[in-house]
């Protein structure tokens, strides 16, 4: 079974791990604390992508990053925007955003469905010519999504924490009393929208340096992914404070791109991915409502086990 | 503080189910003022306090609040200076954040100008909120990191009262907020709502159905029947009323059968 964790599986696991963890970290946010179920988020991550591509392609690889946070800001906007002004249903506005994107995506990347950017510089391409050690080599990927990973993290648990943050954590927490006191739901949703696809679509930008291309299909399911990992890292972590809950997003991240380089390992065929991850996520949000039904079940048949033993302790009696 | 110049709502206006809420009510609290408010089920007593906390627009009418008009200021504009407690303990506050979050909260939305967005709390303040605690007497001040969904209903209620006050607001509004605790539970807050409302001198509007309470409670009854302030007594007139007394002005006032009321009321 050794073989099953080769080095360069765990490297790649915890590479992409990181740089998906960005998704997941916006699933949190959407999902977690706004408690808003944000189905645009395959279409934000492609459009984080093609816009990454295309600047990166134009000679501006730190650019990159920004202009697709940008788009991402843009696309929580639309989002929020048709929740919160127009009354359209929350999965509703997120189905919407995700159909439009896509005309919106394949427009932004000149009307082909891929990009390639062999040849261009990269942050990635950049920061390999700064070291010919072996070592910096083998890690240099891991530590610069890394580093963004724990930056972004950081920041979120700082802003999560202050009057801003707490307002947001409180609309998806109760919304009776975000009424009763002076938060404003318009507001605090759409922030939380835009700072949650912003992230969406700097974890594209970050792939689409990585793997130095970006596909319109890229993003399918990436809501699905997204949710197991957030639902894995919640169960291994459990409640605790901000700071906990992020790492456990991170954690649960890389958990999942391990089960997935296992499963691949395995000789599961790549296509089955996606049936796997819907399956993890079906199961890890039913499990704990499956197990106050089994408790519910067994409460109900105790007493007839009871009343049967008392029932048969009577007849002696009799 | 706080002067209502004869608003008016009407509900499903036009329709086979329309209603009118509020029928011209006109009520000046002076500062300090602690009013108590009693009626029937149905009486406007709550549409009152929504229209106060801007829940909806009135029809007619100004309400102005310490010197300002705030008839259509937006309601999470006009809530920074009033504190409003539900029925419901589970209403007032958010059950996944800890304690200490929750209060963290209510202090910096009064506390801070609406654009500080990136305020934060520090140590000192942390240590305000653990005295502020601590003079609940539940033990709560060694529980702070610990989500509110664990509290019970009366230290929920009791929180929710802390975080309306913290920062004195310019009204306390109260809708039954003990009517949901158990008998011992409910004195214990009711005593505490006195207590912070005597010493910071808030002015207050209380609505209660216990008739015992709404004559012990403040310096100032006022009965809401069909939308209308039916009566209001304060002074030696109040002092002088009874629970009975105050039945037979309600039936006087409202001139209907109040068999039910009674049983309702006493």
């Amino acid at each position: 079974m050794e073989s099953i964790f080769t080095f360069s599986i765990i490297q790649s696991a915890l590479e992409l791990g990181c740089i998906y963890s960005l998704v997941t970290l916006a699933l949190f946010l959407s999902f977690s604390i706004l408690n808003i179920a944000d189905l645009s988020t395959d279409g934000c991550f492609t459009l984080g992508c093609a816009v990454a591509a295309m600047v990166t392609m134009a000679g501006h690889p730190f650019l990159a990053f920004p202009a697709a946070m940008a788009a991402g800001v843009c696309s929580g906007f639309v989002t929020a925007f048709l929740q919160t002004k127009m009354g359209v249903p929350s999965i509703l506005a997120g189905i919407i955003v995700n159909t439009g994107l896509y005309t919106v995506n394949i427009a932004v990347m000149d009307f082909s469905s891929n990009v390639n950017l062999f040849g261009c510089d990269t942050v990635f391409s950049l920061a390999k010519g700064v070291s010919e050690a072996d070592w910096y080599g083998d890690w240099y990927k891991i530590a610069i999504v890394a580093a963004v990973v724990l930056i972004v993290g950081a920041i979120i648990a700082w802003f999560l924490n202050t009057r801003l943050g707490l307002s947001i954590r409180a609309t998806g927490d109760n919304e009776y009393m975000v009424r009763a006191s002076s938060i404003n739901p318009v507001f605090t949703i759409t922030v939380g929208l835009c700072v949650s696809n912003s992230l969406t679509a700097l974890s594209g930008a970050v792939l689409a340096q990585y793997q130095k291309s970006c596909d319109i299909n890229l993003g399918t399911g990436m809501v699905t992914i997204a949710l197991a990992s957030v639902i894995i890292g919640e169960t291994i972590i459990g409640k605790g404070g901000m700071f906990k809950r992020i790492i456990g997003v991170i954690l649960g991240s890389c958990l999942y791109r391990f089960i997935v380089a296992v499963a691949l390992r395995l000789n599961v065929p790549a296509e089955c991915l996606k049936l796997v991850s819907a399956l993890i996520v079906a199961f890890a949000i039913a499990f704990p409502y499956l197990k106050g039904q089994a408790a519910l079940y067994k409460s109900h048949r105790m007493p007839f086990a009871v009343r049967g033993d008392g029932g048969k302790d009577g007849d002696g009696v009799c | 503080m706080l002067t209502l110049k004869t608003i008016s709502k009407t509900f499903y206006p036009g329709t086979v189910n329309e209603k009118k809420a509020l029928d011209r009510v006109s009520l000046e609290l002076a500062d300090g003022d602690f009013a108590t408010i009693v009626g029937s089920n149905g009486a406007g007593k709550s549409t009152l306090f929504n229209a106060i906390t801007g829940s909806f627009y009135v029809d007619e009418g100004r309400i102005i609040l310490a010197g300002e008009d705030i008839t259509y200021r937006k309601e999470h504009i006009r809530s920074k200076e009033i504190g409003h407690l539900f029925q419901d303990p589970m209403k007032g506050s958010a059950p996944h954040m800890s304690i200490e979050e929750n209060m963290t909260l209510a202090y910096l939305r009064a506390a801070t100008s609406t654009h500080a967005y990136f305020s934060r709390i520090s140590k000192k303040d942390k240590r305000m909120f653990r005295e502020q605690l601590a003079l609940l007497n539940m033990g709560l001040e060694d529980r702070m990191k610990q989500p509110v969904g664990l509290l019970s209903g009366g230290q929920r209620q009791a929180l929710t009262l802390l975080m309306a006050t913290m920062v004195t607001p310019k009204i306390l509004l109260l809708d039954e907020h003990t009517a949901a605790l158990d008998p011992a539970t409910a004195k214990k807050v009711l005593d505490l709502t006195r207590s912070i409302v005597a010493e910071r001198g808030i002015t207050c509007l209380m609505v209660t159905h216990n008739m015992q309470q709404a004559l012990d409670l403040g310096n100032r009854t006022l009965m809401m029947d069909g939308g209308r302030i039916v009566l209001d007594i304060q002074g030696t007139e109040r002092e002088e009323m009874t629970v009975d007394d105050l039945l037979a002005g309600f039936r006087a006032q409202a001139g209907e059968n109040l068999d039910n009321d009674r049983i309702l009321l006493s």
